[in-house]
């Protein structure tokens, strides 16, 4: 507790009526509240994940098995190497993707179907606070998947880099997260109004963004058009830009330059969230008019 | 038991489609597998500058549209497990009544292979029309497409029954089970790419599965020679690799029953069967 004493509440022991000591509890409100729901809510994605370590198997290993496969049907078409190192970079960021997806887009419909939205809806704090807290804790989870997929890729199929600038990568990747997780956080305030049915629309796009983001190949090898519309999902730019940075032929086959790439993620980014807090507030207050925030349609 | 079937594939059918309308649903169920076999097509495409001719092509465009039914009908009757105790919460219902819960598990599976059915004659026609796959209909052997489609089927189902059988015990991930098992399957079957890909220490994993044998025969059955290209399966004639398959079959199927009454004794004397774990 001491080590956040601006965020985390505040525990005082005063002497009651009777002059016995009894803990209490000093309640935040306004910032203090926004954050602390936030770490509240990203708690448990961070904790749960180390306290039950068999999501890892699964999270790392199933798009583990989509990597190896793409990679080996690479070798049998004999593809230059930097294919191979495509393919690894893409398996790791399709770890978030599948994150925003299933663990951000959905989530809010999973919450009302075990009966939290509504407690989420009751208690004092913004909705905003909690969908930041699902994503912020999503995506330090999934870092962590990443990395072991990129890592084991790496050492499995001899992938190597060329990071002509690190800090432009590293730039290019907070800014992809940032956009991706407000997109997933805009999904999330549109699934409130989704019943049994958000399960398949996200099953149904699933594999449709695969396609178009280029996760396993360049972007630019689509149509322009396809890749250009495709642009607005912020994966299909980050991974553009990050396979220009890390890979020295990566340029060739990049859709635009980085400079352009940075640029529309940065608007990516802002649209996303300022789109997030808008919808979110519009679909709550239709869901609680419509009388959807606690119906379970099985 | 005829009844039983009947009965869990219509409920299969109506929890699988009942969500949307019928056009909606038939959207949701070809765009999937056609995306993905979009992926392998860009792929290929982006490598051998479109020369879709290549024996190659037909050979990874036809084994990745037949696997379609492996996830499909696997998950279809292992995912009822799931479906019924955790969601509906209705599987201890389904054991009250007088029906053998194995068949019914089975008949969930059906609407599995209704949709697969329809997304692999969708994505072979789109192969056919827009790229170059080379199917004549009047060269096809249709005698052995259909007795190898339903010994596929068959034996696919009774993997999904295993997959039931452990989803009856397992908790929290039972879900993942038909995705990671047809998952690491599609790696070792030689769907998209030749064995000869794989190390050669992990290709007797290969040779062990009946999927391979399956895929190879359904390819064959369609275009003949461009699968025979490829020297993997090539010195076994189709008669061998039926009598394979169905040998094979017959010991996962031997197997699914023995491990689902093993599994259905402990869940019941574990108390397992109206579990919910909230995943």
């Amino acid at each position: 507790m001491s080590e956040h004493p601006g965020i985390l509440p505040r525990e005082v022991s005063p002497k009651g009526d009777e002059g016995e000591s009894r803990p209490k509890m000093v309640k935040n409100t306004g910032w203090r509240l926004f954050w602390q729901s936030v770490l509240a809510r990203s708690y448990p994605r961070i904790i749960g994940q180390q306290r039950d370590i068999s999501w890892m198997f699964f999270e790392v290993i199933m798009p583990m098995g989509a990597v190896i496969g793409y990679v080996l049907v690479y070798k049998a078409l004999q593809a230059p190497q930097e294919y191979i190192g495509f393919v690894v970079i893409g398996g790791a960021m399709t770890a978030f993707w599948m994150n925003v997806l299933w663990s951000m887009s959905t989530q809010l419909y999973w919450e009302k179907e075990q009966g939290n939205l509504s407690l989420y809806i009751i208690a004092p704090n913004s909705m905003t606070s909690i969908l930041l807290g699902m994503a912020l804790g999503g995506m330090v989870a999934t870092i962590l998947r990443a990395a072991v997929i990129i890592l084991l890729g790496s050492w499995m199929f001899g992938v190597q880099y060329v990071v002509v600038s690190p800090f432009e990568l590293f730039a290019v990747f907070c800014l992809s997260m940032v956009a991706l997780y407000g997109m997933g956080m805009m999904f999330a305030s549109a699934f409130l109004l989704f019943g049994r049915e958000a399960w398949a629309l996200s099953d149904m796009v699933q594999e449709p963004v695969n396609l178009v983001t280029g996760f396993y190949f360049p972007v630019k090898s689509l149509p322009f058009w396809v890749a250009a519309i495709a642009s607005a999902i912020p994966l299909t730019l980050g991974l553009d830009a990050m396979r220009q940075l890390a890979f020295p032929s990566g340029f060739k086959m990049g859709f635009l330059s980085t400079k352009v790439e940075i640029l529309i993620l940065v608007g990516l980014s802002v649209f996303f969230l300022v789109g997030a807090k808008w919808l979110l507030g519009y679909t709550e207050k239709l869901a609680i008019r419509e009388g959807r925030l606690t119906e379970a349609r099985r | 038991m005829w009844r039983s079937f009947k009965v869990a594939a219509w409920l299969g059918w109506q929890i699988t489609s009942n969500w949307t309308d019928p056009l909606m649903f038939a959207i949701y169920s070809i765009i999937r597998p056609i995306s993905h076999a979009a992926i392998l097509v860009v792929m290929y495409g982006v490598i051998t500058g479109g020369n879709f001719s290549n024996p190659l092509f037909a050979y990874i465009y036809l084994g990745n549209a037949f696997y379609t039914y492996v996830f499909t009908v696997m998950n279809g009757v292992s995912w009822a497990v799931i479906d019924d105790r955790e969601h509906y919460r209705t599987l201890k219902y389904m054991y009250v009544a007088p029906i053998r819960i194995p068949v019914y598990l089975l008949g969930r599976g059906v609407a599995g292979f209704l949709t697969a059915s329809l997304s692999v004659l969708i994505t072979i026609v789109a192969g056919v029309l827009f790229l170059h796959v080379s199917f004549d209909p009047l060269q096809a052997n249709w005698p052995l497409f259909f007795l190898s489609l339903f010994i596929g089927v068959v034996m696919l189902a009774l993997m999904g029954l295993l997959l039931a059988a452990v989803s009856l015990l397992v908790v929290r991930h039972s879900g993942f089970l038909a995705e990671g098992v047809s998952g690491v399957l599609f790696l070792f079957s030689g769907a998209i790419y030749p064995l000869e890909v794989l190390p050669k220490w992990l290709q007797p994993v290969g040779f062990a599965i009946p999927i391979t044998y399956w895929l190879e025969l359904m390819r064959r059955s369609l275009v003949g020679n461009v699968a025979q290209a490829f020297p993997t399966l090539a010195h076994f004639g189709n008669l061998q690799l039926l009598g394979i398959l169905v040998g094979l079959t017959i010991v996962f199927g031997v197997v699914s029953v023995y491990v689902f009454r093993l599994c259905d004794k402990r869940a019941r004397e574990g108390g397992l069967i109206d579990r919910t774990t909230n995943y």
